[in-house]
Formats: structure tokens, sequence, C-alpha cells
């Protein structure tokens, strides 16, 4: 590990020591945060006991859904609005604002249009990760040089050829950021979803449990969340570092 | 307007500028910008042609027009015989100012490209690139990544990828812009092995009056904007020179008769009023 | 002139597939125009005004508090090339965090009220910002720096001259996003738990199957939100001429 590693290891790693000591020592009340040690072992019971194994898989099943969605449809739609700068203009501020919108809302409307079941919530998920990939596809392909367009006219290639051989492989590590972030956007989109309306998944089961005071189980339940996510987020982080690398990036 | 098929072509002209404008069209209808010419220009096969001109003159727009990469306003372009249209023929190789390399395959894969793509087989690509990788003194990096090289070292791949093409023309557009001046005499003592070698005809978009004078056999000075051709100069090098020529007084003589021909010019270009 | 025209068919094109979803879905998805009239209903009633006053005032203060000590803490790392390179992946991980999952704490720690909703907006609104205008400080080319040390510049001056100026673009750009998510956070705080605002009252409307009032609701919000991003976005454009 870099030094840095290590400085960022010790800055975790401290902040976790710390709030575990603050919870022993009684600074912050029990009622308020378990220490982080408890959490941890009531989240191996859990896991042992196999009561979250539906919830749990469910939710990976929606994120992964939302996904493999988000990046085909935010491809697609990122490379076509690209060429056509005049509605990019125009959608721009829509956008930006996108984020602010809570989408959760259309639950009920989901439901009508997509039935019950985890259709509506990967729908939600979705919403989430697809502007994120439509806005990386942008940057990605806004960043192909001009030289390497013109190499390719040099070679007599046409238009499809050129983006597939020139302007995909070099947008390549910028894409990849997008699908970083629909993960991330994804999960933030179905964890959510659940939590405010659905009846299964983690996200429910962590509201639940907040809802009958089961604040074990909840600890639990967020350690998971937490765990899980960090992981996923620090793969592709290694990932998208890797091919940024190689570029001289 | 003559076919270009009836004009009367000598022997030794391998590509040819007629009459040649282009003018941008301004983006609210106004009158647009006049980039270029009228220009006449004749290229004589085999020789090394530099053309030198102050910034923003339209030397670029020159060589686009050429190569078909984009089409001339009025006037025509002809290569061995044939009417350049809006593609670039088969036969001219073309080095960018921008480092055009491809940052996502190897050095090695960046140069044999052009062959795969245009289906030559196995044995050859491996032949002609492993002679490229040698010629540009590149072996060693030939797993490396360009974005692992330096500036110098990517455009040498640029120039083995179009290399490998075996072209018969090879326009350059500055390709020695963005480098120190140390590689850039290096570089060029490259190139003028390379031009002997391959035989081909050279054509060299510069704004350095010492890279014109010591590689060229033809220098081609253009005016400000719109560019047109002010004068040709034949530098009467021979064939197997390098840049130790810098210290023959014909190479002070040569870069001293550019700059009074391009001062005036190069005033203009940034605005100034020349006093003489 | 252009713009103004192509930003209307856009809005034109959003309310024709809108009423195209709507002849698909039914009752379940008012049209644009029952959505209008609904709107306006709600806005010349006497509760309406109430809710977005309570949203207004948490969204004010989780604005506030994600802006200020965004800043102070992303300039502050930006500056520091170890500390910034420390806390970046600390920061994204953090940032792709569903912070949904961590409103329990919050609520244990703050009960219901607006200090919960306060919080709960702010840590969605401050980790952007914090990112966006660390990451603005440490792209700017040192010799910006090198320039103002060798005119002497206080630390204090260097920031304020300097830093915050060449930076503004990217910070601006951070703001953008700031405030969508904020405005988020405020809104899934109340929709979860609390009995004021406009995020309860897009909830209650789902309760009681008023979808009408749910996507007027919805609605609204998005106008306002879309106005204050090309707002933000028209500062963004001006600044980046005036930087390049």
């Amino acid at each position: 590990m870099t030094r840095l590693g290590w400085i960022r290891f010790g800055i975790v790693g401290g902040a976790i020591v710390l709030l575990e000591l603050m919870c022993r020592f009684g600074v912050i009340g029990r009622r308020v945060l378990i220490p982080p040690s408890d959490m941890a072992v009531q989240l191996w019971n859990l896991l042992r006991s196999g009561r979250i194994n539906n919830d749990l898989s469910e939710t990976l099943l929606n994120v992964a859904a939302s996904i493999a969605l988000a990046v085909a449809v935010g491809f697609a739609v990122g490379s076509v609005i690209h060429a056509l700068p005049r509605v990019r203009r125009a959608i721009e501020p829509f956008l930006a604002s996108y984020y602010a919108l809570p989408f959760f809302a259309f639950y009920p409307v989901f439901i009508v249009l997509f039935g019950i079941g985890r259709m509506p919530i990967i729908v939600i998920g979705f919403l989430f990760g697809v502007v994120a990939m439509v806005i990386a596809t942008f940057n990605g392909f806004d960043r192909i040089p001009r030289a390497l367009v013109r190499t390719a006219r040099a070679y007599r290639m046409g238009p499809v050829e050129t983006a597939l051989k020139i302007k995909l492989p070099y947008a390549a590590p910028f894409l990849f950021t997008g699908v970083k972030l629909a993960v991330a956007y994804s999960f933030i989109g179905v964890i959510a979803a659940e939590f405010i309306l659905a009846s299964s998944g983690l996200g429910y089961s962590i509201a639940y449990a907040f809802n009958n005071f089961d604040n074990r189980t909840m600890y639990a339940l967020m350690l998971l969340v937490i765990v899980l996510v960090t992981v996923v987020n620090a793969l592709l982080h290694v990932g998208e570092a890797r091919l940024m690398r190689r570029r001289g990036l | 307007m003559k076919s270009p098929h009836m004009r009367v072509v000598p022997a030794d002209v391998h590509a040819q500028l007629a009459g040649v404008t282009r003018v941008y069209p301004a983006a609210d209808g106004g009158p647009g910008v006049h980039a270029l010419g009228p220009v006449d220009l004749s290229l004589r096969r085999g020789e090394f042609y530099a053309v030198i001109g102050p910034s923003g003159c339209g030397k670029s727009t020159l060589l686009d027009v050429l190569s078909g990469l984009s089409p001339p306003t009025t006037g025509e372009v002809v290569f061995e015989g044939k009417p350049v249209g809006r593609t670039v023929p088969d036969g001219i190789g073309i080095v960018f100012q921008e480092d055009a390399s491809f940052p996502w395959l190897t050095v090695r894969d960046n140069i044999a490209f052009g062959l795969r793509q245009g289906g030559v087989d196995g044995a050859e690509i491996d032949r002609r690139t492993d002679y490229a990788l040698a010629f540009m003194g590149l072996r060693d990096f030939a797993r490396a990544y360009p974005p692992q090289l330096s500036g110098g070292m990517r455009q040498r791949v640029c120039i083995a990828r179009t290399l490998v093409m075996q072209p018969r023309l090879i326009l350059l557009d500055e390709p020695f812009g963005a480098l120190d001046a140390q590689t850039r005499l290096i570089m060029g003592d490259e190139l003028l092995r390379l031009w002997r070698e391959t035989k081909a005809t050279v054509m060299l978009i510069t704004h350095a009056l010492d890279e014109a004078a010591m590689l060229s056999d033809r220098i081609g000075v253009m005016s400000a904007r719109p560019g047109l051709i002010l004068a040709e100069i034949e530098t009467g090098w021979s064939r197997d020179r390098d840049s130790t020529i810098a210290s023959d007084p014909a190479f002070g003589a040569i870069t001293s008769r550019l700059w009074s021909l391009l001062r005036a010019e190069s005033i203009k270009a940034v605005g100034g009023s020349a006093r003489s | 002139m252009r713009r103004l025209v192509d930003t209307l068919l856009v809005i034109a094109v959003l309310v024709a597939a809108w009423q195209v979803l709507h002849w698909v879905a039914g009752d379940a998805l008012t049209s644009p125009a029952g959505t209008a009239r609904r709107a306006w209903a709600l806005m010349n009633g006497d509760t309406f005004w109430g809710h977005v006053r309570e949203t207004g005032t948490a969204f004010g203060y989780s604005l506030g508090l994600a802006v200020i000590g965004g800043l102070a803490v992303g300039l502050t790392l930006g500056l520091n090339r170890t500390a910034s390179s420390v806390a970046e992946p600390i920061l994204v991980s953090v940032y792709s965090l569903p912070k949904v999952t961590l409103y329990p704490i919050i609520l244990l720690v703050f009960g219901l009220g607006l200090s919960a909703k306060v919080a709960f907006g702010t840590i969605h609104g401050i980790v952007p910002v914090i990112i966006f205008s660390m990451n603005a400080v440490r792209k700017l080319p040192p010799i910006y720096l090198r320039a103002a040390r060798s005119m002497r510049l206080s630390r204090l001056d260097m920031i304020r001259r300097v830093v915050v100026p060449a930076a503004l673009p990217e910070i601006v750009s951070g703001l953008r996003i700031g405030f969508s998510l904020t405005l988020l956070g405020v809104l899934i705080g109340e929709m979860f738990a609390s009995q004021r605002g406009l995020g309860f009252l897009i909830m209650n409307a789902i309760g009681q199957f008023d979808v009408d009032t749910m996507v007027a609701v919805i609605l609204i919000l998005a106008v306002v939100a879309v106005c204050a991003n090309a707002a933000l976005l028209a500062l963004n454009r001006r600044l980046h001429q005036g930087a390049t």
C-alpha cells in the first residue's frame, strides 16, 4: 500500500476506533448508536441466520437490473444526443436539475404502469443511474481530439467505423466513469425506494427495524449496506484509476 | 473549366493545386472567412517541399485541401493525374501537428492500425511494422502505450504509422511544433532519412525558418491571410544532407532571404504595422 | 432567441410524452392540463404555502450549511496536496453511499423536526460541494499560486483573490449539484418522517391515492429546480467564457 493509502487507512480505522470508544464509554448513548464491533457481531449473526437472504438477493438483483438498463440506455441516448449539439444545449438545464427531483414519488405511477413487484423499484434505480451515464458519454465523446477524427478520415473510415474503432475506444475510460456512477446511483435509487415505499428489500428492512425499535438489526443492516456499497465502489474506483493511469490521466 | 484529365501535366509533377481557394462560410450567413488562395502549386515527384508562412495564414488549410480532408471552394487539386475529391486518396499519408496516436493501443498496434484496416495479410503487417519500429527507433517501446512516451516519441509513432502505408506523398502539418529545439533537429534528420529511403514526395508545413531552410529542396513562402504563395525558393542542397548544414554559409543566406520575405507578413499576422 | 425556441421545444416534447403516458396509465398519472389545474388550485389554497415555507426553511438552512461548510472544507483540502489525495476516495465513497439508510441515526440524534431535516439535507449537499471545490483548487495551474506567492500575497488574500476567482467555474458546478442534492435530501427527509413540508404533502397524497396532488407538487418542484439550475448554468457559462 502507498503512503497515502496508509494515511487513509489510519484515518478511517481511527474514526471507527474512536466511535467504538465513545459508544463504550457512554459519550454516545446506547439508544443513538451501538458500538461498531456490536454491529459487526449482529451482522454476522444475521447473515448466518439466513433471515435476510431474501431481502439481500432481491436488492442485489434490483440493483443489477437497474445498472444494466441505465448503462445501456444511457450510452445509447448519450451518443445520439452528442451528435445533435442543438438538442444537447436545449436539454442541459433539464439534465442538471434532474437529481433534485424525488422520483420515488412516482412509485404509485410505476406500479400502475409496470405492475406490483420488482419492476417499479428497478425503474426508479434506472432513472437515478441513467442520467449519470448520459453525461459521462457526453464527457467522453467531447474529449475525442480532432486529430484522431481526422486520422480516421485519412484512413477513409466511415462514420460508423469511426465511432466503433476510434471514438468508443478513446472514450472508454470516461465511459467507465459513467458505469461507476451509474452503479452508485442505482444503489442509492433502489435502496431509497425500498426504504420509503416498498415492502421488501434491504432498504425496507432497515425502515422496518427502525419503526419497530429493533436498533440492533437496524445497525447491522446499515453496516451491511455501507460495506457492500463501499466494496463495490472501491473495486470500480481501482479499475477506473487503472484505466485512467494507462492514459496518463 | 478544363477537366483535369485534359490538363497537360509534366511527367515529373506529382501533385498540383490550380487556382485553389478556400472560404469558410460564416455562421450568420455573412461573407465568410477567406482563408486561402488563390494558390497555384506543383509538387515534383520525389522532392522535399516546405511551406512556410506566418501563423494563421492558411498553411494547414492548404494541407487539408491537398489531401482531400476538405474540399477547395474553387480551383482543382490533382494527385498522380487524378482529381482529389472529398476522400483522402490512396498513396497520401498525413502526419498532424497534434498528437494523433491512439492511447488505447500499444505502439506496435498503433503502427499496424492502417495495415489491418486495409486488410493486408498478417506476415506482411509484421514485416512492415518491424521495419517501421526499427527505422524510427521504437523497437524497445513496441509494447508501451503512447501516454507512457514523450511527445517526441509519440510523434515518431505517428510518423511510423504513416510510413508503413508506403505513401508516395507524405504531408506533414507542423509535425515538430510541440517539440523542443534539440528534438526537432533530430526529428528533422530522421525525416530526411525517411525521405531518402522511401523516395516519397514530402510536403512539410512549418513556421520555423531554420526547419524549412535545412530540410527542403524548395520552399514556398506564404503571405498573411488569405494565404498566397509569395515566392518559391530553391535551396540547392544535395540529397544526402542533414542538420549539420546549419553551419554552411548558404544556410544563413537562405534563412535571411526567408525572413526578409516573411517579416512584413508576420507583423501583419500579429496585428502590427511594418516599418522598413 | 433560437435557444429560447429550443428550450420551449424540449418542454413541448416533455409535455407531449407526459400526455402519452397519461393515456397509457390512465388515472394513475394525471394529465398535464389536469396537473396544471391542480397546481393552480394548490397555490391558491390555504395550507400549501405553509408546507412551502416549511420545506423552504429547511432547504435554506441546509443549503447555507452545505455551501459554507463545503467551501471551507473543500478549499482548505484543495490547497494541501496530501490531504486532498487522502480525502478524495473517502469523500467519493461517502458521496455514493445510499445516505437514506443513515436517516434513522439522524432521527435518533436530532429527533423529529426541522433540525433532522436540515441535517439530512446538509449531508446530501455538502459532499459534492467539498469534492468539486477541492478538485477545482487542485486542478489550478501551479503557476497561479507561484505568481501569487511572488507577489507576496497573504494566504487569505491568495485564496480570496487568486484561488477562488480562478476556480470559480468549477465551484459553481459543484454548487449546482449541491443545490439539487440538498433539495432531494430535504424532500426525502420529509417523505420518511415529517408532518409538514412538500415531501410530506407528496407522501400524504400517495397514501390517499390523491395522484393529482402528488403530480402537481412534483411539477411545482420541477419548475423551481429547473429555473434555479438554468440560472446557475447561465452563470457558469459566463464564468467559463471569462476564463478562456
